[in-house]
């Protein structure tokens, strides 16, 4: 077990979590960054921020989102009770909304008017043009052009919001190639402009930031399993891209030794084959976009190209709180194949009539099979963290379906 | 004295301003790689900036991002961008070489076992884009092996890490002339001069200013309050499709001897 004694205490004061994190940047981000963490620092105690954040939350977002008994998927699993925190049900369909409505509006606060952002599924980027939209802002999104091809409904939506979207072609034109662009362009443009990174990486403040935004997941969460079952979860699981949805359901519960916590991580064809996108399961720790974490690469240091069924978790790096938890031996860290998220996904759609984000599909399979390991009244919650309409192209392709 | 101190001595000796070009080690021809650093000293250079490619450049322009995406493609890591340079020590003792890059090529190297090869091989210095200040203990074994850490210096660089800049700068300062990526933007001479001028009378090491110059007009405006230009993009660009050592070094010449007519012109 563990031997930290208080999780809340990370990251220290330069945003290391233990010895992942940091601010890998060049010199000139140090700057904005600096800017950022401050004006972060201030808002986070400001009781008007606090006050503004939680009515966008409850009126716009609107939270709370509800913890489901999924009895009939329960019951064909034939073990514990299974548990849904339905971030699914929220505006825009996924967790990425609680991020993009706070860091919207420390951007509003600091007086930033142009906003961009990196996408890989796209969640990320309509939730960015979504707040852009909503606070008068101007929105630019990278998007690799290998996303775009796989996304088409969310790139519209983004655009129907009236964001621009840019397409990446470097490298492997996914979401770590767009991370890169967008930090060019905010390198170029720090006076105007304001990042919002879509998930637990990056260089500090971010981890901390986006992990603060999404942790209303996890407090609702510890608060509802009181009040509805009287008791915690005996174990909890989440997918693990960058890792966002998953930190912000875990960190409420990081100081609660008893409840066990289950990362999803893509393992694509298999961890075998090595087209999977496991950076925890499969990686090393080395420095990618800004922070120290696990990351997928060669013995020449190269990132390597991913692969994953779900854009959003077909990223070769990891948010650095993750790799300190499974390095502290908190969270355990699994992988679950593209065919095993695609059959939680069917299973989810037609036992609870619930189309899961493929994403999300990949926390049911693992929830499923924590399900199967604990006797019928244990309680297993799995963040749902996002709806599944954006993927119904990707599904119908490859299950060999023309709409 | 380091090579890389005793070169900055004799440039300000002979009243001149150093000329460091950057190429990606690699590009355009793994196969002649070695030549290429002799025909950048044939061309006039005082000091080289070898490139590590990596796959995620996050602060190269498109230009040195796609010389690295072809030397990766070629299969060239860390391993041979040393080698090289052991070679080029062969025939060449005086020319500072500076390796310059993103961390985490050395991190999976091994930050000892990279001291150790790069000292050997006879490199001097390195340039690792992604680790300011706060983050350079990682580099420690390097500076205890002897090499030499250039840091950078931006323009949004607040005036107390500044400070904290001048005093830790060895070797030299790299000035980045601009917020923006490599081989980007628009120089604005007269803002970069009055920075410059600062950090010169501060610092610990010699200044040399790199990011947006690509040819002698733009060399000669800096020339003019810097003790080093560094020039990386344009001379890449300039690079690119060459296969053989010939037209490497003919195109080398062709682009470098005019920029440094015109520094030693002033």
């Amino acid at each position: 077990m563990s031997k930290i004694a208080d999780f809340n205490a990370y990251p220290d004061a330069h945003g290391r979590f233990g010895e992942y994190g940091g601010s890998y940047v060049a010199e000139t981000l140090m700057a904005p960054l600096a800017e950022l963490a401050e004006a972060y620092e201030r808002l986070r105690h400001d009781p008007e921020f606090i006050a503004e954040l939680d009515r966008d939350l409850k009126y716009y977002v609107g939270r709370p989102s509800p913890i489901y008994h999924a009895e009939r998927l329960s019951q064909h699993v034939g073990g514990a009770r299974i548990l849904l925190k339905r971030e699914d049900l929220n505006h825009t369909g996924a967790h990425k909304i609680n991020n993009t409505v706070g860091q919207g509006l420390v951007a509003k606060r600091m007086g930033k008017p142009r906003i961009i952002a990196e996408t890989g599924a796209g969640q990320h980027g309509v939730a960015s043009a979504t707040v852009a939209a909503r606070l008068g802002l101007k929105c630019v999104v990278y998007m690799g052009e290998t996303d775009i091809e796989r996304q088409k409904i969310n790139v519209f939506r983004m655009k129907l919001l009236g964001a621009e979207v840019i397409p990446v072609t470097s490298g492997s034109r996914t979401l770590k190639d767009a991370l890169n662009e967008a930090m060019r362009d905010w390198v170029t443009n720090v006076a105007d402009t304001f990042y919002i990174i879509g998930t637990v990486a990056g260089p500090h403040p971010y981890p901390m930031m986006v992990r603060d935004f999404n942790a209303i997941v996890g407090r609702e969460a510890r608060e509802q399993m009181l009040e509805q079952y009287g008791r915690l979860p005996d174990a909890m699981t989440a997918c693990v891209g960058g890792g966002s949805n998953a930190i912000g359901l875990f960190h409420a519960f990081l100081n609660d030794a008893d409840v066990r916590i289950v990362g999803a991580e893509a393992a694509g064809e298999s961890i075998a084959s090595g087209h999977h996108a496991a950076s925890l399961v499969a990686g090393r720790p080395g420095v990618l976009h800004g922070n120290r974490t696990y990351v997928l690469c060669d013995d020449n240091g190269q990132i390597t190209e991913t692969h994953s069924v779900s854009a959003g978790l077909d990223y070769p790096g990891v948010g650095p709180e993750h790799a300190f938890l499974k390095d502290a031996g908190r969270a355990e860290y699994v992988g679950v194949t593209d065919d095993e998220a695609m059959e939680a996904f069917h299973l989810l759609a037609r036992t609870e009539g619930i189309l899961a984000a493929l994403e999300s599909a990949h926390a049911v399979a693992q929830a499923i099979k924590l399900a199967r390991e604990y006797p019928k009244d244990a309680l297993i919650l799995c963040n749902l963290s996002g709806r599944g309409d954006k993927d119904v192209q990707t599904i119908a392709e490859r299950e060999g379906v023309t709409i | 004295m380091s090579r890389i101190d005793r070169r900055f001595a004799a440039l300000k000796a002979a009243k001149r301003t150093g000329l460091i070009p950057f190429v990606t080690a690699g590009d355009p021809s793994p196969d002649h790689a070695v030549a290429l650093m002799h025909a950048l000293v044939d061309a006039g250079a005082d000091l080289i900036e070898l490139g590590v490619p990596f796959s995620d450049p996050m602060a190269d322009g498109p230009v040195i991002q796609h010389a690295s995406e072809r030397s990766i493609a070629k299969g060239i890591g860390l391993a041979h961008v040393l080698h090289w340079v052991g070679e080029f020590r062969t025939r060449d003792t005086d020319t500072p070489v500076v390796l310059m890059g993103y961390l985490n090529p050395i991190e999976i190297h091994g930050y000892a076992r990279f001291a150790k090869e790069a000292v050997e091989a006879g490199v001097d210095g390195v340039l690792v884009v992604d680790c300011p200040l706060e983050e350079a203990a990682v580099l420690k074994p390097l500076i205890d092996a002897g090499l030499q850490q250039i840091r950078l210096a931006a323009p949004t660089t607040a005036p107390e890490r500044l400070a904290q800049l001048c005093e830790a700068a060895t070797g030299f300062l790299y000035y980045v002339s601009f917020a923006g990526i490599t081989g980007a933007g628009h120089l604005s001479t007269d803002d970069i001069a009055v920075r410059v001028a600062d950090i010169r009378a501060r610092a610990k090491a010699p200044v040399a200013v790199g990011f947006g110059i690509r040819d002698p007009a733009s060399a000669k405006a800096i020339a003019g309050f810097a003790d080093a230009v560094v020039i990386g993009s344009a001379l890449v660009e300039k690079l690119d499709g060459a296969s053989d050592a010939a037209t490497i070094a003919e195109r080398v010449s062709a682009f470098l001897a005019p920029i440094r007519a015109a520094l030693d012109e002033r």
